[in-house]
C-alpha cells in the first residue's frame, strides 16, 4: 500500500547540528498527499529547525528531503516556494510595513506569469520592463489576484477584510498570524508547514483557527503541523510525531501516542509543558 | 632582501595602530552589535589633541599620552550617554545613522576649530634608527609596537579579571541573558565606548607622529581601515580584530611595495570585500547561522506616509515649473538647479536604502560612473551630450549593480560598510586608471550641456533641463513603487528571510533595485559633469553621500516626494539663512542626528 503511493513529502534520517547540539537528529517522516501529520515536543525539541530544513532555510548536515519523488535536500527557500512548498513562522513575520493586502499578495508571488516572464538571462529586465509599461496582461494579472487575495481573506470572517488597507504592524497579534496563513494560502501550496498557527490565541480565536485548518484538511490540503495545543493536534492530526532532543521518540495515531510512557516522560521530564498537560487533562 | 624585511616591519607597525581602532570597534560590536562610524573621528580628536598637548603645552610623551586617552575616553563618553544611549529602543538603523551623523559632526568641528589644512605632528622621540638584520627600527617603532602590545595585555587583563570585564564578556556573549542575570547594560557600555575611544584616540596620536602630519580626511580612512581589519577578523571579536588588523597592514605593505604607494587603500578595501564574500563572518568564525527570528518591521520606523493630495503636487510643479519666467535671481535657479541634482541622486538612494533596505554609503560612485561616462564620451567619441548623459545612467546601472552585488548577501550594517568600500574602490580605480581617466589630473573641458543640437547654457534653460529630468525620474519610480514590484522591494527590507520563503529571489530584486536606481543617480551626475566642465576623482565624494542619505532619511525612506523636498530643504535652507559654506555639513550632521531621534520616520513618513 504504502509503496503504490510514494507520498508526497519524505524525510530520512534527517539532521542538523549546532555546535555540540545535535537540533535534530536522524528524523524519517513520510507525509501522504492529502494527509495530516503533527509533530509535537517540548520546547527545544527541534521542530522548528524541522522546519527550516524543509523549506530551505537551513541546510541539513546529513540526510534527504524528497518531495513529490524528487530530491530537494537544500535547495534554496525560493526554488521551494516555486514548487509550492508554503510555511509561516512560529514568532510571525509578516511585512510589518505592507499592507495586508500586499502581504497577502506577496505569498501569491510565485504565481506571477505576465509580469515575470520565464526568460533566462534577460528576465529580471522584462520584469522591470512589464512592471513599469504594465501592458493589459499585467494589469489583468494583477487584478485576478487582488480578487483572489480577498477571497482569501474572506475565509476569516471580519477579522481582515474590514483592515485590508491597513499596514500589518498595527494589526493585533492574533490578526497578524492569520494574515500569514492567508499569505501562505495566496501561494496555492501543495504542502502547507504551521509552526504553532495558534500561539498567543485565546481559546475562541484557537478554535477559529482550528477550524480553519480543519476546512482546510478537507479540501485536500496536505499539512505538517507544529502545536503545542494537544486537543487540537487530535482532532486534526492523521498521525502525531513526537521530538526531544532532536529525536523522534514516538509515532502514531494521537490517542496513542498521547499515552507513550516515553512521551510522558519527555514532557514531565523537561517540566515545561504546562499547556501541554492542561490540554490533555481537559 | 632587506626591503623586505622593512616592508614587514612597516606593515606590522601599521596593522599595531589599525589594532588600536579596531579593537576598539570590535569591543562595541560585541556588546551593541553597531559599527561605530564614528570610530575614525575620535582617532581624528585624538590626534589634534595630541598637537594641542606636543606643540602648544609641550607636555612630555608619557603625559601626552594620558592626556589623549583621557581627553578622547571623555568624548566616547559623551557620544555614548547623548548619541546613542538615547536610541536604545529604536528601529536598528537609528544607531548605524547616529554614529553617521556624530562622525560628521566631529570631523567639522575639529576642521573648524584647527582648519582644514594639514599641519606636523612632531614626535617626541629622538630621530634615530637601528640596524635589525637587513631593515632598520627607530624608537617610534617600539613605542607604538610596545603600546599596542600593552593595551593588548591591559585589556586582557580587564576583560578577563574585573567584574566590569566579565560583565562585558557576558553582555556580548548573550545581552538578554546578561541582563537578566543584572548586568548594568548602561554601565557596559559606557566602559566599552570609554575604552574604545581612549584607544582609538592614542592611536591618531601615534598615526600622527608616525608620518609627522595631521589632517582631517585621517578621520574616514581610520573608520575604514578598522572597519575593515575588524571585519576581517570577524565583529566582534576582539583578538580577531587584532590579528585582521596586522593582517591589514601586512596585505597594505606589500601592496604598497609592489605596486606603489597609491595602491594602498585599493588593496585594504579589495581585501575586505573579498573576506565579505567569502567569509562574512570573518577568517575565524565558524557556524553558518540561521539568523534568529526577528520582530517584524524592526529595521525601519514603521509610520503612515502623509497624503500629499494630487492637486497639490500639480500645483507645485507649476510653480516651479514657470519660476524661471518669474523675476527670480539666477542665483535662486542656480540653486534650485543644485536640488534638482541632488534630488536625483536622492531618488535613487531613497529606492536603494529606502525601499530594498540597503543603507548604501557609497551612493556618490554611482555620480562618478555617470559623469565619468558621460564626460569621456562626449569628449572623445563625439557622443551627442544628450545620449552621453543616458549612456552614463545606463553605466552607472549596470557597473553599479555588478560592483554591489557582492554585498547583496550580506544584511543591516555590513551593507553599510561594503557599500562604503565599494564606493573607495569606484574612486581609487579612477585616480589609478589614468590611460582612461586621465587620473589625478581629472577631466577638463567638457562640452556644456545640449539638446538636439542647441546647447543648454543660460541658467534657465539648464534649470528647465534638470528639472524636466528630475520629474521624469520621480513619476518612474512612483510607478515602479505602485507595480509588483515596488512590494517585492519593501517585503524584502522589512523580512528578508519571509520574503525569501515566498519565493522572492533576493538577488534578482536588489539587481532590479539597483540597476533602477543607479540610473537615476548616473544621470545625476551625468548632468553634473557637462555643467561643471571638469571633473577629477574627487568630485563626487563621501560628503554627497552622506549628505543625500541624510536628504532621505529627512524626506522619509523610500518616499519619492520627500526626496525631492528633502534635497530642496538641505540645499535651499542653508542658502536661505546665508550659512557659510564650512557650516553647513556641520548642519547637516546636526539634522541628522535630530532626525534619527527625534522624527526617524522623515518628514513625510517612511514608504
Ligand atoms: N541558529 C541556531 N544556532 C544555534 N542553535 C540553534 C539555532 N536554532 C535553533 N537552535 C537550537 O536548536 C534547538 C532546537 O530549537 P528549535 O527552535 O528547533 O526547537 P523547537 O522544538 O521549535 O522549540 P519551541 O517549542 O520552543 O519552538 C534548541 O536548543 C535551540 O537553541
Ligand atoms: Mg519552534
Amino acid at each position: 500500500m504504502a509503496e503504490a503511493h510514494a507520498p508526497l513529502l519524505s524525510l530520512r534520517g534527517l539532521t542538523r547540528r549546532f555546535g555540540g547540539l545535535t537540533a535534530v537528529d536522524g528524523i524519517d517522516l513520510d507525509l501522504a498527499k492529502g494527509g495530516l501529520v503533527s509533530i509535537i515536543g517540548p520546547n527545544g525539541a527541534g521542530k522548528t529547525t524541522l522546519f527550516n530544513l524543509v523549506t530551505g532555510l537551513d541546510r541539513p548536515d546529513a540526510g534527504e528531503v524528497r518531495f513529490e519523488g524528487q530530491d530537494i535536500t537544500g535547495l534554496s527557500p525560493e526554488r521551494l516556494a516555486g514548487r509550492g512548498i508554503a510555511r509561516t513562522f512560529q514568532l510571525g513575520r509578516v511585512f510589518g510595513n505592507l499592507s495586508v493586502m500586499d502581504n497577502v499578495l506577496i505569498g501569491a508571488h510565485t504565481r506571477l506569469r505576465a509580469v515575470k516572464p520565464a526568460v533566462p538571462v534577460i528576465g529580471p529586465l522584462l520584469e522591470l520592463g512589464l512592471a513599469l509599461l504594465r501592458p493589459s496582461s499585467v494589469k489583468a494579472e494583477e487584478e485576478r489576484l487582488r480578487e483572489e487575495v480577498k477571497a482569501i481573506l474572506a475565509r476569516f470572517g471580519e477579522r481582515l477584510l474590514p483592515r485590508i488597507d491597513q499596514p500589518a504592524y498595527s494589526l493585533s497579534y492574533a490578526n497578524r498570524r492569520r494574515v500569514e496563513i492567508a499569505r501562505a494560502l495566496a501561494l496555492k501550496p501543495r504542502l502547507l508547514l504551521l509552526d504553532e498557527p495558534t500561539a498567543g490565541m485565546n481559546p475562541s480565536e484557537t478554535a477559529e483557527m482550528q477550524a480553519l485548518v480543519a476546512e482546510l484538511k478537507a479540501e485536500g490540503l496536505t499539512i505538517l503541523l507544529i502545536e503545542h495545543k494537544l486537543e487540537m493536534v487530535m482532532r486534526l492530526s492523521d498521525r502525531v510525531i513526537v521530538m526531544d532532543e532532536g529525536q523522534k521518540i514516538a509515532e502514531g495515531p494521537g490517542e496513542e501516542v498521547r499515552n507513550d510512557p516515553k512521551v510522558i516522560e519527555a514532557y514531565l521530564g523537561h517540566g515545561l509543558s504546562g499547556t501541554a498537560e492542561q490540554e490533555s487533562a481537559a | 632582501m632587506s626591503s623586505w624585511l622593512d616592508y614587514t616591519i612597516n606593515g606590522l607597525i601599521v596593522g599595531n595602530v589599525y589594532a588600536l581602532v579596531a579593537v576598539g570597534l570590535a569591543l562595541i560590536f560585541g556588546v551593541s552589535r553597531l559599527i561605530n562610524f564614528a570610530q575614525g573621528s575620535i582617532y581624528l580628536v585624538g590626534a589634534y589633541i595630541g598637537w594641542v598637548a606636543v606643540v602648544q603645552l609641550h607636555t612630555p610623551l608619557p603625559l601626552t599620552i594620558i592626556f589623549v586617552a583621557v581627553v578622547a575616553a571623555l568624548v566616547g563618553l559623551i557620544i555614548e550617554r547623548f548619541g546613542l544611549r538615547p536610541l536604545q529602543n529604536s528601529v536598528r538603523i537609528a544607531p548605524l545613522l547616529a554614529t553617521i551623523g556624530i562622525s560628521f559632526v566631529l570631523d567639522q568641528l575639529v576642521m573648524l576649530t584647527f582648519s582644514p589644512n594639514p599641519r606636523a605632528l612632531p614626535s617626541q622621540l629622538p630621530d634615530v634608527r637601528f640596524q635589525v638584520g637587513g631593515g632598520t627600527i627607530g624608537p617610534l617603532d617600539l613605542l607604538i609596537a610596545g603600546v599596542g602590545i600593552s593595551s593588548a595585555v591591559l585589556l586582557f587583563v580587564f576583560l578577563r579579571y574585573s567584574k566590569l570585564g566579565w560583565a562585558v564578556r557576558a553582555a556580548s556573549q548573550d545581552r538578554d541573558a546578561a541582563m537578566q542575570m543584572g548586568v548594568d547594560v548602561n554601565r557596559v557600555n559606557q566602559a566599552v565606548f570609554g575604552i574604545a575611544a581612549a584607544l582609538g584616540g592614542v592611536s591618531g596620536l601615534l598615526v600622527g607622529m608616525y608620518y609627522n602630519q595631521i589632517d582631517t580626511a585621517m578621520s574616514l580612512q581610520a573608520t575604514l581601515k578598522g572597519v575593515v581589519a575588524e571585519v576581517v577578523g570577524g565583529a566582534g571579536n576582539v583578538p580577531g580584530a587584532v590579528v585582521g588588523s596586522l593582517l591589514l597592514g601586512l596585505v597594505e605593505s606589500y601592496g604598497v611595495a609592489v605596486f606603489g604607494t597609491s595602491y594602498r587603500n585599493l588593496f585594504a578595501f579589495l581585501l575586505l570585500v573579498v573576506v565579505l564574500v567569502l567569509r562574512p563572518n570573518g577568517l575565524f568564525a565558524s557556524a553558518r547561522q540561521a539568523p534568529p527570528e526577528p520582530l517584524t518591521g524592526t529595521f525601519i520606523a514603521p509610520s503612515r506616509p502623509v497624503r500629499i493630495p494630487r492637486w497639490a503636487l500639480l500645483v507645485a510643479a507649476a510653480v516651479f515649473a514657470i519660476l524661471p519666467l518669474l523675476p527670480v535671481s539666477f542665483y535662486v535657479l542656480q540653486t534650485l538647479i543644485n536640488a534638482w541634482l541632488l534630488g536625483m541622486l536622492a531618488l535613487s538612494l531613497t529606492l536603494v536604502a529606502g525601499t530594498i533596505g540597503q543603507v548604501s554609503l557609497g551612493h556618490a560612485a554611482l555620480l562618478a560612473i555617470g559623469a565619468y561616462t558621460s564626460a569621456l564620451l562626449s569628449l572623445t567619441l563625439s557622443v551627442p551630450v544628450g545620449l552621453a548623459i543616458i549612456a552614463g545612467g545606463l553605466m552607472s546601472a549596470a557597473l553599479g549593480t555588478i560592483l554591489i552585488s557582492p554585498s547583496f548577501r550580506l544584511r543591516g550594517h555590513y551593507v553599510s560598510i561594503a557599500t562604503l568600500a565599494i564606493g573607495e574602490i569606484v574612486s581609487l580605480v579612477i585616480l589609478n586608471w589614468e590611460s582612461v581617466t586621465r587620473g589625478p589630473i581629472g577631466i577638463s573641458g567638457i562640452p556644456p550641456l545640449s539638446l538636439f543640437g542647441y546647447d543648454l547654457i543660460s541658467p534657465t534653460s539648464v534649470y528647465w533641463f534638470s528639472f524636466a529630468v528630475m520629474v521624469v525620474l520621480a513619476l518612474l519610480q512612483a510607478r515602479l513603487l505602485s507595480s509588483h514590484l515596488g512590494r517585492s522591494f519593501r517585503a524584502i527590507r522589512d523580512d528578508d528571510v519571509a520574503a525569501r520563503a515566498y519565493g522572492l529571489s533576493l538577488n534578482r530584486y536588489k539587481s532590479l533595485a539597483f540597476i533602477f536606481g543607479g540610473f537615476a543617480a548616473g544621470v545625476s551626475g551625468g548632468i553634473a559633469a557637462h555643467l561643471y566642465s571638469y571633473i577629477n576623482h574627487e568630485t563626487f565624494n563621501t560628503q554627497q553621500s552622506i549628505l543625500a542619505l541624510t536628504v532621505v532619511i529627512l524626506g522619509g525612506l523610500g518616499n519619492v516626494v520627500g526626496a525631492i523636498v528633502g534635497a530642496v530643504a538641505l540645499v535651499g535652507l542653508p542658502e536661505v539663512f546665508r550659512i557659510a559654506a564650512e557650516y553647513r555639513i556641520l548642519i547637516y550632521g546636526i539634522v541628522l542626528l535630530l532626525l534619527v531621534r527625534f522624527r526617524p520616520q522623515g518628514l513625510l513618513g517612511t514608504i
